[in-house]
């Protein structure tokens, strides 16, 4: 199993190297160069002080030395400075990191405790008009956009009921402290939870009816029928675990979906996490954190992946690495 | 007595008719398909249709202003006097043009590293492979938010890129279906006789995967269309003035307190879009793949 770990993580060497050289290189071809980030308006006109910022960036190198130089400097922890803010980028990113995993680890979970039982009523209630209504709900979750969704919910629970706030964390003209300010966050969560969790939640639903129903049609299930065991233990503890191993390896394999989710849903509720800060670096073209933040989703995916399989080792004795 | 059981002869359906007849018994996918060719006709005929010129700016009459239905304007206009219907007839036009391009180009992609890798094994099986299991642990969404934002480019290198980084379920597909088909005595027979590879792939083999390929392609056209429609409601996707559900969707997060019909027009529209594509899918896959009914 070490051994498997370390060879994997040998493997995600190169990939995140090919993903770093493919945003360097887009950002490369990109019309204009990081010196118009620097250059003072003031000054912005003279040829001769354009070129010195230029020099002091280094960017009359050639393409290949300045990457070198960008992974040196990244695998030695230097992030570099964001052109916007002016502030490192390991900060930048550092600060944002935590409320994203907040937002996307309650959301798994609440997703994961939500989609089991209704993919488990499915399966045993399987051609009713419950499964049916089931079934076409999920499709219709997976249908519906995140971004409408999230309209939708701030027009119904923030604009009309006024139950919940629209956007932000926290509540900025209060200056709440102790469990308040927990609450606060609490209250500011639940919109954007929900709006990361409809999808997730109409997929995983229904990929657990027919992991279910795949067990279900198992010999071993016979078995433990025909020797008399009751019905609820057979589902329980024959059925319903074995039919959980799939799903082990499909949250891993929705860590791309949970990173493309954050994206829209911190921007659309102005959620201070890396999603927001990846599409604002992008739009103000602020260079060094487009880089960091494409490097952490890369890296996110791979480590999702790995725990993902990691897991299946874990939950189910047949699968060995070697 | 004895008595004899007469079987009635009956015709022997067709594979096609098979098919049909299993297809059929899907309502909710027969009814997704007549909507999704209503839409295919509105959206040719979109210009014809449409009452007034999708882009034609009206501001005397808007004030700066959504403006709500009237007889004249059924969907209402947005705040710069722009018909919304026909704006949205548009957008869904471009939603269709996006998803069935983009999937027909990661289709030529996904198709060709699939049959190779599958039919010819070996070193070539293991490089496709590695490369498929790079592209599916590439962060798609944020590169193409990347190159949308910072290359801009249009509508073309959008379908491109769409394309470029979503083929590898196809591949995958193609690839296992062609691993087993190779063990089957008429390829074995083909191959001893000395038919080409290229000829053994395209002629013998991918007809047989064809049926997982178009329900897969089916499915993937929804993800497209979603993507676009995201791409455009962050500002990065079609610019503007063109419309596209989702710069319509992005342009009316400012008027959702005042204005309903400015945000449900459009969500409704891609909702219904992806909606009728996710049920032909599931149809089709009842149809086609009779391994895959549950």
């Amino acid at each position: 199993m070490s051994r498997y770990l370390a060879r994997r993580l040998l493997q995600a060497i190169p990939l995140l190297l090919v993903i770093s050289l493919l945003t360097f290189a887009i950002i490369e071809i990109a019309p204009g160069d990081a010196a118009q980030m620097y250059i003072d308006p003031n000054k912005g006109t003279d040829p001769a002080y354009i070129e010195r910022v230029r020099l002091s960036l280094g960017l009359e190198q050639p393409v290949y030395v300045r990457y070198l130089g960008w992974l040196k400097e990244t695998l030695s922890g230097d992030l570099g400075f964001s052109f916007r803010t002016r502030r490192p980028v390991a900060l930048e990113v550092g600060d944002r990191l935590p409320n994203t995993l907040l937002l996307s680890g309650v959301s798994l979970i609440l997703s994961f405790v939500i989609a089991i039982p209704i993919g488990v009523i499915s399966a045993l209630k399987r051609y009713t008009l419950l499964d049916y209504v089931l079934s076409t709900a999920a499709l219709a979750g997976i249908s519906v956009p995140i971004f409408w969704v999230a309209l939708l919910l701030i027009q119904v629970f923030a604009i009309q009921l006024g139950w919940l706030p629209a956007s932000g964390m926290s509540n900025v003209r209060e200056s709440y402290t102790g469990w308040l300010a927990n609450l606060d966050i609490l209250r500011h969560m639940i919109l954007p939870t929900v709006t990361l969790s409809l999808a997730q939640i109409a997929g995983w639903s229904r990929y657990q009816r027919s992991a279910l129903l795949e067990v279900l049609g198992q010999d071993y299930i016979r078995t433990a029928q025909g020797k008399g065991l009751r019905e609820r233990r057979v589902l329980l503890v024959h059925a319903l675990r074995n039919s959980l191993i799939p799903m082990v390896t499909l949250i891993g394999v929705s860590v791309p979906t949970v990173v493309t989710g954050a994206f829209l849903t911190e921007t659309i509720f102005s959620w201070p996490g890396i999603g927001r800060l990846g599409v604002d670096a992008v739009t103000g073209r602020d260079y060094p954190v487009i880089m960091a933040v494409t490097m952490l989703s890369a890296l996110m995916i791979v480590v999702g992946n790995l725990l993902a399989d990691i897991a299946y080792a874990w939950v189910d004795p047949r699968i060995r690495y070697e | 007595m004895s008595s004899v059981n007469i079987v009635p002869l009956t015709k022997p359906r067709s594979q096609r008719g098979v098919i049909w007849r299993q297809f059929r018994r899907h309502k909710l996918a027969v009814a997704s398909a007549i909507v999704l060719i209503l839409l295919a006709f509105v959206s040719v005929f979109a210009e014809q249709i449409a009452p007034h010129d999708p882009n034609a700016i009206n501001s005397s009459y808007s004030h700066g202003k959504p403006q709500p239905p009237t007889a004249e304007y059924p969907l209402g206009t947005d705040n710069f006097g722009r018909d919304y219907l026909a704006r949205t007839m548009v957008g869904m036009r471009l939603s269709l043009i996006v998803g069935v391009t983009a999937v027909a180009f990661q289709l030529v992609i996904g198709i060709s590293i699939g049959a190779l890798a599958g039919y010819f094994g070996g070193w070539i099986d293991n490089l496709l492979m590695r490369i498929t299991d790079i592209f599916l642990s590439v962060p798609a969404f944020l590169l193409l938010l990347i190159m949308a934002g910072i290359l801009g480019g249009g509508l073309l290198s959008l379908i491109v890129a769409i394309g470029a980084l979503n083929w590898m379920t196809v591949a995958r597909l193609v690839r296992a279906d062609i691993l087993s088909l190779k063990e089957r005595e008429f390829v074995v027979a083909g191959r001893s006789i000395g038919v080409p590879a290229w000829r053994m792939i395209v002629v013998y083999l991918l007809p047989n995967a064809a049926a997982s390929i178009i329900v897969s392609a089916t499915l993937a056209v929804p993800s497209a269309i979603l993507t676009e429609s995201a791409l455009s409601f962050l500002g990065l996707g079609v610019p503007p003035p063109n419309a596209s559900l989702g710069n319509m969707l992005g342009e009316a997060q400012q008027w959702i307190r005042t204005s309903w019909w400015i945000w449900i027009v459009p969500g409704v529209a891609i909702s219904m879009i992806v909606l009728a594509f996710n049920f032909v899918g599931d149809g089709l896959r009842d149809a086609l793949d009779p391994q895959l009914r549950d």
